[in-house]
């Protein structure tokens, strides 16, 4: 599925895009878009899964509303441990799930398990802060009212620290923009494989340096479509 | 409406226990505005919230309405919570809502039917006097604006009973004050029970019926709001009251009265109700041999009937300075002597 979708999107993508660019272009784009498919895939599977880990991080805490501590200290166990490795180790280690996952360990959709495993404590701690931000008071109102946990989650943490999850995923992305150059020099793909083989193996600087503007811009995109998106939903709140 | 009895919270820390309140017990009746007053730290926040269970008590019972709040499963007490309304001191407001999405919280809570809570929201922003901020947001608001909010969405499921969490503490004298009246208004349109904390004792005059004083985890003296003011027997009740009747005498009188040669007493003359409109002491002047100055001297009213504090020094003999006194004592006020002015050996 994620094969198809990869080739489909990717050889549209170069038709319309690269035309007779000439093979710098042509390269870059592709790891470009590569990278992008990535980023995108990683980021919003770390969401899916890391979202919940962090509302569960926060709501088992010592008296908040599904007080459970022996579960909150086991999460923010394995929370730390994974944050504890560092990423191209990680990126090492979890080979065999990886293969287990995908079938293989090379090429785009392989780094898309290790960037997702190692974004979800990441994600998790960043969505805690955020929901830690909200008063006390508001989920004490919530409760006089009778709501239960799942109205609290839905209706009071989650809208009240939209705007800070909003930031947090920008903050993500870039991280795993980071992480997947990583990955790419492990054969992992996209920019990190380009600025690998021949910036560095190949000595060639005109695509090493295309690709750390490439890079630039991407990150300053992402940082500034966080920041517009944040300010958006912040507009009427303060 | 509330009875609460031999209430008893313990907060226990790793390093040790703090006794939150001792075993108290008082009883709210159906329709009357209950207030507590109490410094910070005295208990009455921790008092209000074991009422709805946010707090759980160590032991002790609370009576809602015919139901033992403590007894309560989960699921039930969620219910028995949408019955009871809670406003509080910072309002607690939705921000990624609006005004009128903050009135419909509740009733998202309880599952009412959309429509039916739609127009409940505007029946209840109409009667706070918010119909024209329904699409603001909570930051868009005045304080003022923001606690009528929280009353509107207090009020959504229609609750018997109505709890405030120091509701006036962050607003302005201004505010309070029509903040108070909003409340009064509703407890006598929807005969909905209050119970509020404060620790302010111009709302306790203001709106309440009856009072209870909370010091160090007990509640040191209850009653009648008017029987307090007039007699307070608690140094924590007397304390309260100074706070807003200035009933202290300024240094520089005493010293006036110390200065005088004749034999002289400084006496406190509280009176209530009827008396206060009655010439007992230009009576006491003209029927004894004495002469009074009067230093200091109030009347302020709580729940429509007088009620004031006068400083008289007293000057004659004693003997007869004494049958004054106990004249005024007959008549029915409540005389305090504050000092016996040293005679002129």
């Amino acid at each position: 599925m994620l094969h198809l979708l990869t080739s489909f999107d990717y050889h549209t993508f170069m038709i319309m895009l690269s035309g007779d660019y000439g093979i710098v272009a042509e390269k870059v784009l592709k790891a470009t878009w590569e990278t992008i498919y990535m980023i995108f895939i990683a980021t919003g599977l770390s969401y899916i899964l890391g979202l919940p880990l962090g509302i569960i991080l926060v709501i088992t805490e010592k008296g908040h509303i599904a007080e459970n501590l022996f579960l909150n200290r086991i999460l923010a166990f394995l929370v730390n441990t994974v944050r504890s490795i560092p990423f191209i180790i990680f990126l090492i280690l979890i080979i065999p799930l990886t293969r287990m996952i995908v079938g293989t360990s090379i090429g785009t959709t392989a780094s898309i398990v290790p960037l997702t495993l190692a974004a979800i404590p990441f994600v998790a701690r960043l969505v805690e802060t955020s929901l830690k931000e909200i008063e006390w008071g508001l989920v004490e109102a919530a409760l006089s009212m009778g709501a239960t946990n799942w109205q609290i989650i839905t209706k009071v943490l989650i809208p009240e620290a939209l705007p800070s999850i909003t930031l947090g995923i920008a903050i993500t992305t870039i991280n795993l923009i980071g992480y997947s150059a990583m990955a790419g020099i492990v054969g992992g793909g996209g920019l990190g494989t380009l600025a690998y083989y021949y910036g560095y193996q190949r000595y060639d600087n005109l695509i090493l340096w295309t690709t750390v503007i490439v890079l630039i811009f991407m990150v300053q995109g992402v940082q500034t479509l966080g920041d517009k998106a944040t300010a958006k939903l912040n507009e009427k709140r303060r | 409406m509330i009875e609460i009895k031999n209430l008893t919270k313990i907060y226990t820390t790793p390093h040790q226990q703090v006794l939150a309140l001792d075993n108290v017990s008082l009883t709210v009746n159906k329709g009357e505005i209950f207030g507590i007053i109490g410094l910070s730290g005295a208990g009455k926040s921790t008092l209000i919230r074991c009422i709805n269970m946010l707090e759980k008590p160590t032991s002790g019972t609370i009576i809602v309405d015919g139901e033992d709040m403590t007894l309560l499963s989960k699921d039930e007490l969620r219910l028995a919570r949408q019955k009871i309304g809670m406003i509080f001191q910072h309002f607690n407001l939705l921000s990624s809502r609006t005004v009128f999405d903050n009135v419909m919280f509740p009733l998202e809570i309880a599952k009412v039917p959309r429509k039916e809570a739609k127009k409940r929201v505007a029946e209840l922003l109409e009667l706070v006097g918010l119909k024209d901020k329904a699409r603001a947001y909570p930051s868009q608001l005045s304080g003022g604006q923001k606690q009528r909010v929280g009353i509107a969405r207090a009020l959504a499921n229609d609750p018997k009973i109505l709890l405030s969490d120091e509701a006036t503490s962050a607003l302005d004298p201004e505010t309070t004050r029509s903040i108070l009246k909003l409340l009064k208004d509703i407890n006598r349109q929807l005969n909905i029970t209050i119970l509020l904390i404060t620790h302010d004792m111009n709302v306790i005059k203001q709106i309440c019926d009856r009072v209870a004083v909370i010091d160090k985890a007990r509640i040191v003296e209850i009653g009648d709001v008017l029987t307090i003011f007039s007699n307070p027997a608690t140094p924590t009740s007397r304390s309260f009251l100074d706070s807003i009747i200035k009933s202290e005498v300024p240094e520089d009188l005493l010293h006036l009265a110390q200065n005088n040669k004749e034999s002289s007493r400084l006496v406190r003359i509280s009176f209530i109700g009827s008396s206060a409109g009655e010439p007992i002491i230009s009576t006491m002047i003209k029927k004894f041999d004495i002469k009074a100055n009067i230093l200091y001297g109030n009347i302020d009213r709580v729940k429509d009937i007088p009620f004031g504090n006068l400083i008289l020094e007293i000057m004659g003999e004693p003997v007869i300075i004494k049958e004054a006194l106990d004249f005024l004592k007959d008549n029915g006020l409540e005389i305090e002597v504050l000092k016996n002015a040293p005679s002129s050996n």
